[in-house]
């Protein structure tokens, strides 16, 4: 990689002190992954290995016990307006209108600006994620996927270097998500947002992530490897599972979360495996079977997940 | 029965009224075969024992009347101890009002910090959950004596008695405001002072308000109390002076204007109230 990683984690830790002074749980533990510029990355792992707090030591919202967070060369010791969160619930304040939760947004990032653009610069946000005529509505008068749709209306509208989101889908319904998703999708492409998203959802990492961060399940939780997609990066929710590669990776997905997650711990010991350089493996490309070089001779190839502007 | 069910229940309210009114009437009429009085008795007792009836207690109609004479003329100062009682009325809420939003002013601002700060909500809950239980009435030879003002006193009386449920309620509305809030006002690095009026105050506002709400009750039910002790002016003295010249039509009175008072009091709170609430 040439370019500059925009987030940095390195040796990242958290530890619960247990009472009467005896060794805590540890959470997660040296934990070392990048971000690029323009790059999506999803971190994948079951509930309890400290998805969320990796996401607020990443935003500055909380402090690991071990390692450094570093963005954009310099250490995290709070949050910032450079990186936006973008939460699981919402977290849209209710006494606001839509317009008026991202305006909020935009007035703590241009504090100078008059109140007339402020309001233009919202608008043209909540436009953005389609919500174009429901500027004056309260949260409680919208559904779920149009709430979330505001929450992420208000993360981008401070234009942010870094995008963080905490499984901002899981609260929806299948149908919502998957049109939500699309929308991620297009909001990214179009604007080159770097974007760190946390999940559960396979098919959702798939769709929408460059490389795939594998956790272990805690405690104690490590990163086992990173998956790049190899996917094309035009790849869709309706014709991605065409492509030869689909089954591969997500096969190579379910296979870490049912299994391997959690015994990892003996495959580390059985060498090879660096906390600090996680492997990065592609299996999508793995042994490509002559049936499906055959059947698909024409798939666009896969494009490295580095080559953004 | 036809019609919507707001107009029923407004009809059995009247219905019960009119019961309410009628049971009252009966039990007051006078006693069928008066027997005579000595006159000399008769004068001593008043006029209504001198008539021969079951009791001194007015019937609905001689209360009806005295209500009408209060309110055709209610303000009147004809001396100290011959006020209409619109005076008295509006000395009584000009106390509470005071009273009150001395309170607010110290409460609401108090409560914030505590509600912020966890070391200062436990340092000073030993103190409010000691002096709030105390009868605010207990209070009053204690400012009598310090303050050697007996208005003020009263006023003083009602601010201590107001100012415990804005306290906790503000110290606990602000103190749960929902994390993820704050949180967003932290990735957006908003200063404090417009987190605390831009986020909390308005996500602790229902809670402030309900607080509000409780204290206006309780400073309505206390003024009366303490105006009795104060004497002077006020709706509180005006029923003790009635009942020092006997006069039971003018308690009555008094008492259901107390009640209308109080309940306009209470549904100007509960507008005010709707207005910060907001649906999640």
């Amino acid at each position: 990689m040439i370019d500059r990683p925009l987030i940095s984690v390195e040796g990242l830790a958290k530890r619960y002190p247990a009472p009467g002074g005896k060794p805590g749980t540890t959470v997660f533990e040296n934990l070392w992954f990048t971000v690029h510029p323009g790059e999506f990355v999803c971190l994948i792992g079951h509930s309890g290995c400290g998805k969320t707090t990796i996401l607020n030591v990443m935003a500055g919202l909380e402090q690991a016990s071990a390692g450094t967070v570093i963005a954009d060369g310099r250490e995290v010791s709070g949050p910032s307006l450079d990186r936006a969160m973008i939460f699981q619930g919402h977290a849209l304040m209710p006494w606001m209108t839509v317009l008026g939760n991202v305006a909020f947004a935009v007035r703590s990032r241009q504090p100078k600006w008059p109140k007339a653009r402020v309001l233009e610069h919202a608008r043209r946000y909540v436009e953005l994620v389609g919500l174009a005529g429901a500027e004056a509505k309260h949260p409680a008068q919208l559904s779920g996927g149009m709430k979330q749709r505001v929450g992420i209306a208000r993360a981008l509208a401070i234009q942010p270097r870094m995008l963080l989101m905490d499984e901002p889908f899981s609260a929806l319904d299948a149908l919502t998500r998957g049109m939500l998703q699309d929308e991620v999708l297009r909001l990214c492409r179009e604007t080159h947002q770097t974007t760190f998203m946390i999940t559960h959802d396979i098919d959702e990492a798939i769709l929408l992530a460059d490389r795939i961060v594998l956790m272990t399940n805690g405690p104690g939780a490590r990163i086992a490897e990173i998956v790049v997609n190899t996917l094309p990066r035009d790849r869709t929710r309706h014709e991605m599972h065409r492509h030869p590669h689909y089954y591969r990776i997500r096969n190579h997905l379910l296979d870490f979360l049912v299994d391997r997650a959690r015994d990892f711990a003996r495959e580390a010991e059985a060498g090879g495996w660096d906390a600090r350089n996680p492997p990065e493996v592609r299996p999508g490309e793995a042994e490509p079977s002559l049936a499906v070089r055959n059947a698909a001779p024409s798939m666009a190839r896969p494009t490295p997940h580095t080559d953004v502007a | 029965m036809a019609g919507s069910p707001r107009l029923r229940s407004a009809v059995l309210s009247a219905v019960l009224l009119a019961g309410l009114i009628l049971v009252w009437h009966l039990a007051t009429l006078p006693a069928a075969g008066s027997q005579a009085v000595d006159p000399e008795y008769a004068k001593l007792l008043g006029a209504a024992a001198a008539q021969g009836q079951k009791s001194a207690f007015p019937t609905p109609a001689e209360v009806g009347a005295v209500l009408w004479r209060h309110l055709s003329n209610p303000f009147y100062v004809r001396g100290t101890n011959d006020m209409g009682i619109g005076v008295q009325m509006l000395h009584s809420i000009g106390r509470v009002m005071s009273g009150y939003l001395l309170a607010a002013l110290v409460a609401i601002p108090l409560g914030f910090l505590i509600g912020m700060s966890p070391l200062l909500y436990r340092a000073l809950d030993p103190f409010i959950q000691v002096l709030k239980p105390i009868s605010p009435l207990a209070w009053m030879p204690l400012a009598l004596y310090t303050i050697k003002d007996s208005a003020v006193s009263a006023i003083f009386v009602i601010f201590i008695c107001s100012i415990w449920p804005m306290l906790l309620n503000t110290a606990f509305g602000v103190a749960s405001v929902r994390r993820e809030w704050l949180n967003v006002a932290r990735t957006l690095e908003v200063g404090p002072l417009r987190t605390a009026y831009a986020v909390i105050l308005p996500a602790a506002a229902p809670t402030i308000m309900t607080g509000m709400r409780i204290s206006i009750g309780i400073a309505w039910l206390v003024i009366v109390a303490a105006e009795m002790l104060v004497g002077g002016t006020g709706i509180g003295y005006f029923v003790w002076n009635e009942w020092n010249n006997l006069s039971i039509p003018s308690i009555v009175t008094a008492i259901l204007l107390i009640g209308l008072v109080g309940m306009a009091l209470d549904l100007a709170l509960a507008r005010l109230a709707k207005l910060v609430t907001y649906a999640e």
